[in-house]
């Protein structure tokens, strides 16, 4: 059995509370601030990006006939992959027994709420009108009754990303229980009282509420877990189910679940890193967690890595010159740049995990899951862009590139990222400390064994 | 209608091996255990306080059933029978196409039923004061309550079996109601 501590310090319960609760405690920090006011800045822009496209229509973006899909549902793929991390982390790991979880599991469930928050904005958007966005909902209508039809990949996409949604928030409010309580008991001021007594549920610690908890948790961690894999296969499907060539593929499942964990897993690893350095999380995030991390994206880079010439190869076996073409003309085509771009980034720089000495190097470590970022949101542009741009008529080929409206969207998706990330950092405890507590022995000899 | 008053006899101690050994001991001598109050989740204490099964699982799968049942119900009345409308001409009893949302509205009911089972429940309502029995035992400390059902409690060889698991403190509480 491994005896490193997972909790460097020799930290007690009590000072695990101080610790964390700490963070939240007396002003935020410059850097805190000038790192909101820029988030802040991107989600304004945003804004003014989203107001102006809504208010004059979807064609200040630069799609075309060919073209129809784009720049939009890139990002919206690429937010619902970094969202899959946090649930990876916080029941696929904890069905594992990975108690290495605990310290990211809280921030990592953040992230997957606000990442899909910034996904389900791109769909919303492209529908032109999004004040009718609630006709995806089926409810009794006065138009025949009109119902949504049930067999389209679209209508899957809209229930799977709303149920994901409402269960990662029961869970991350859930796990949340118990350290709210711990916060609302050291509050000084009235109203930090106050209002930590409201969201803790008058959570006492209980023990019969406790054994209740943990049966609950591992109920949700159990579910979320198949709802994971379901979420990004039915992404998936919005492209599958066509029968455009690259896009028709029965890979399509694995391959995307497994990026979705790739790209996630660097999302969060990227956090992390900035959150151990500026908040001193050192005892907390440790060489450990890092390196099972890094393992995690070494794991599902090489599957993603797989997924790409497991493509190329079922293209050339398949006698189908349209797949065939399709696949040569990402690699060789007008949008070489972004291929390679993703190859290096998603195939190539992962591989360097191998070595336990990049590993250990946080600053080696923070580049190359930025380049995993980059890599990531690559393989969702030339999945869409690359298939759609060369369809079967020559004279209907054409070209793609982002207008102005399109980039400051995307800017915006990551503006509001960073400004809910930083209000969360500042009002929640950012390590589950009732978990931590519980982790705290591992590795550590015990003084009077019971 | 008259409560009667009763009394809590409490032990709060600093360590996780402690409360496990003093519930443990607790139990062996017979003594009634109230709860046992934890900053975090302890493993085996639930069987230290001889704590049985909760029925949260059996209500999950109840939940999941009835979402499935539901949903694909809807889907078939909607699809074939309210308003049907003929899409590329795929069949009434598109079931495999079904199936996606079917599981996703199970996961929805099954999840967010069992979690609202779980707060109505354990009684964690937003805004509900909470009764802790010692300050801190959200922070560090671990307490454990006992009841003094009868003349027959011996409070000398209880705190002497306190002491035994190093406590940290006792406390004597008469109360109209436990403390729950």
């Amino acid at each position: 059995m491994d005896q490193t501590p997972l909790i460097l310090g020799d930290k007690t319960p009590g000072d695990v509370t101080n610790d964390i609760s700490r963070l939240l405690e007396g002003r935020p920090t410059a850097l805190w601030w000038m790192a909101f006011l820029a988030a802040l800045s991107l989600l304004g822009l945003g804004a003014v990006a989203v107001t102006y496209q809504i208010a004059t229509g979807i064609g200040v973006w630069g799609l075309n006939n060919t073209v129809g899909w784009a720049f939009d549902i890139t990002n919206f793929v690429f937010w619902i992959g970094i969202g899959h991390a946090g649930t990876l982390i916080s029941a696929v790991l904890f069905l594992f027994r990975q108690r290495w979880r605990t310290s990211v599991n809280r921030a990592a469930e953040a992230m997957t709420i606000f990442a899909v928050m910034c996904a389900g904005l791109f769909p919303l958007i492209h529908m032109g009108r999004p004040w009718f966005a609630y006709w995806m909902f089926p409810y009794p209508n006065g138009r025949g009754p009109l119902w949504v039809n049930f067999r389209s990949p679209l209508v899957w996409d809209f229930f799977a990303i709303a149920t994901y949604f409402s269960i990662s928030l029961a869970f991350w409010y859930l796990g949340m229980v118990p350290d709210l309580a711990a916060v609302r008991d050291r509050a000084k001021g009235i109203w930090k009282k106050r209002i930590m007594g409201f969201v803790s549920l008058g959570w006492n610690g209980s023990y019969r509420t406790w054994m209740r908890y943990e049966t609950l948790y591992l109920l949700l961690a159990g579910l979320a877990t198949p709802l994971v894999i379901s979420v990004h296969t039915i992404v998936s499907w919005d492209f599958a189910t066509s029968v455009i060539p690259g896009w028709h593929t029965t890979i399509f499942p694995p391959y995307f679940v497994a990026g979705a964990v790739f790209s996630g897993m660097a999302m969060v690893l990227t956090l992390m890193l900035i959150a151990r350095k500026t908040m001193h999380l050192e005892d907390y995030i440790t060489k450990t967690h890092v390196g099972a991390m890094t393992k995690l994206i070494l794991l599902t880079g090489s599957i993603v890595g797989l997924s790409y010439a497991t493509e190329f190869f079922v293209a050339a076996y398949s006698g189908n010159e349209f797949e065939q073409f399709v696949f040569l003309n990402r690699a060789m085509g007008p949008f070489a740049w972004a291929y390679w771009t993703m190859v290096a980034c998603n195939v190539i720089t992962p591989q360097l995990f191998w070595i336990r000495r990049v590993r250990e190097n946080f600053v080696f470590v923070f580049i190359l899951t930025l380049f995993v970022n980059v890599g990531m949101w690559f393989e969702r542009y030339v999945l869409i862009v690359t298939s759609l741009h060369r369809d079967y008529l020559p004279a209907s080929w054409a070209g793609y590139s982002p207008s102005l409206v399109e980039l400051a969207t995307l800017l915006g998706s990551f503006g509001l990222f960073f400004t809910l990330f930083l209000i969360f950092i500042r009002f929640v405890p950012v390590i589950a400390m009732a978990e931590v507590k519980g982790v705290l022995s591992i590795g550590r000899r015990r003084k009077n064994a019971a | 209608m008259q409560r009667e008053n009763r009394r809590f006899y409490l032990g709060v101690f600093g360590t996780e091996e402690d409360i496990l050994g003093a519930t443990n001991e607790a139990r062996q001598r017979g003594l009634t255990i109230v709860d046992v109050y934890a900053p975090y989740a302890v493993h085996g204490l639930e069987k230290a306080m001889g704590l049985r099964y909760t029925r949260l699982p059996l209500f999950t799968l109840a939940m999941g059933i009835l979402g499935a049942g539901l949903k694909i119900w809807f889907e078939f009345w909607t699809t074939a029978v309210s308003w049907p409308v003929n899409v590329g001409g795929k069949p009434w009893n598109s079931l495999p196409a079904f199936i996606p949302v079917t599981f996703e509205v199970m996961v929805l009911f099954a999840g967010l039923g069992t979690v609202t089972a779980f707060f109505i429940g354990q009684r964690l309502i937003p805004g509900r004061k909470a009764k802790l029995p010692v300050h801190g035992v959200t922070d560090d400390k671990f307490a454990l309550v006992l009841e003094e059902t009868d003349a027959s409690f011996d409070k000398e060889s209880t705190q002497k079996m306190f002491e035994e698991f190093h406590v940290l403190e006792v406390v004597e509480r008469v109360e109209q109601e436990p403390i729950q």
